[in-house]
């Protein structure tokens, strides 16, 4: 398949507002303009990818997530995950995914109590199985933002050592001499990305629809968005 | 009648909202705290009138949304005289 042909949404919910830039990525790479589709949705037309950009919504009531995990289209977004469907939540959609329980854990208040937006060195972790890695390269390294109050992930012990032995950890923040230390926020283990046990599900702090290209300080999102969209297409 | 949902982080999970309130406590000068954890209070009023089948009820809506039970507990309690 060329990637033009590659059926992509993506979500949006109240208070979303990395739908568009997440839209005009995907656009860039794959020639084809995703969907947009509302959260009032019961049903998710058939696609490759849907993507649950970052944001807010439902205005972080009662937890970051919470709400918006319990909204109609997120029962198709689920469905379409049990088939074997590829999902990617970025940011608040990271925030969504675990609240729905598709991702293990939580992300909780970062430790440094302060909203955290800042470039954040990133480095693909060796072992994964997943269309989300597959085209990159084990230790390299990438230039993303985050944008966070709550991006510290937290997990029980069980749950983290069964990320790492299973290769369920994407992406882990690593020291950079260009950005400085290496965790914004106080994850567990340093991790800013983890991924479904079938590889098919990726949740992830760092927004990589904000590093398209060099004008904005990195192109590393547009790597990473990029090789995730040819392993779907191939 | 109205319940009310006690939502209060787990031992062992951090507290940072807890944690600087502490901090700015000992800076007042009140020096016995040593710890603090913050938590939630929901209250909510249902039409139910058996106390047994509310508290069934409500202990769901805990599970399926007001708590997320990887980090949270949560205790259910009747409120004191009936509300309007």
């Amino acid at each position: 398949m060329s990637l033009s042909g590659l059926r992509v949404a993506v979500i949006v919910f109240p208070g979303s507002n990395c739908d568009r830039d997440m839209m005009v990525a995907i656009e860039q790479l794959a020639g084809r303009r995703p969907s947009l589709v509302w959260h009032k949705e019961t049903t998710l037309d058939p696609v490759d990818l849907a993507i649950i950009p970052g944001g807010f919504s439902y205005g972080d009531y009662l937890r970051c997530g919470a709400l918006a995990a319990r909204a109609p289209i997120m029962e198709a977004v689920l469905d379409h995950a049990a088939r074997g469907g590829a999902v990617m939540g970025i940011c608040n959609g990271f925030q969504i995914l675990l609240e729905t329980g598709l991702l293990p854990g939580v992300l909780v208040e970062n430790a440094g109590l302060k909203y955290v937006c800042r470039d954040t060195s990133v480095e693909v972790v060796e072992g994964t199985a997943s269309p989300f890695t597959e085209g990159l390269s084990p230790g390299q390294r990438m230039i993303i933002p985050v944008a966070h109050n709550e991006g510290n992930y937290f997990a029980s012990d069980d749950d983290l050592q069964r990320l790492e032995d299973n290769g369920q950890i994407a992406f882990r923040y690593t020291e950079s001499d260009i950005i400085g230390p290496a965790n914004p926020n106080g994850a567990a283990r340093n991790i800013a990305g983890i991924l479904s046990t079938n590889g098919r599900v990726l949740g992830m702090m760092p927004h990589p629809e904000r590093a398209m290209s060099p004008a904005l300080g990195s192109a590393d999102g547009a790597t990473m968005l990029n090789a995730t969209l040819q392993a779907l297409a191939a | 009648m109205q319940l009310i949902v006690n939502i209060s982080l787990k031992h062992g999970v951090l507290d940072p909202q807890g944690r600087a309130i502490g901090r700015s406590l000992t800076d007042l000068g009140f020096d016995e705290v040593s710890d603090v954890r913050v938590g939630k209070r929901i209250l909510l009023d249902i039409d139910e009138t058996d106390e047994a089948r509310a508290r069934q009820r409500v202990a769901r809506m805990c599970e399926t949304l007001l708590a997320n039970t990887v980090i949270e507990d949560y205790e259910i309690e009747i409120a004191e005289g009936e509300s309007e």
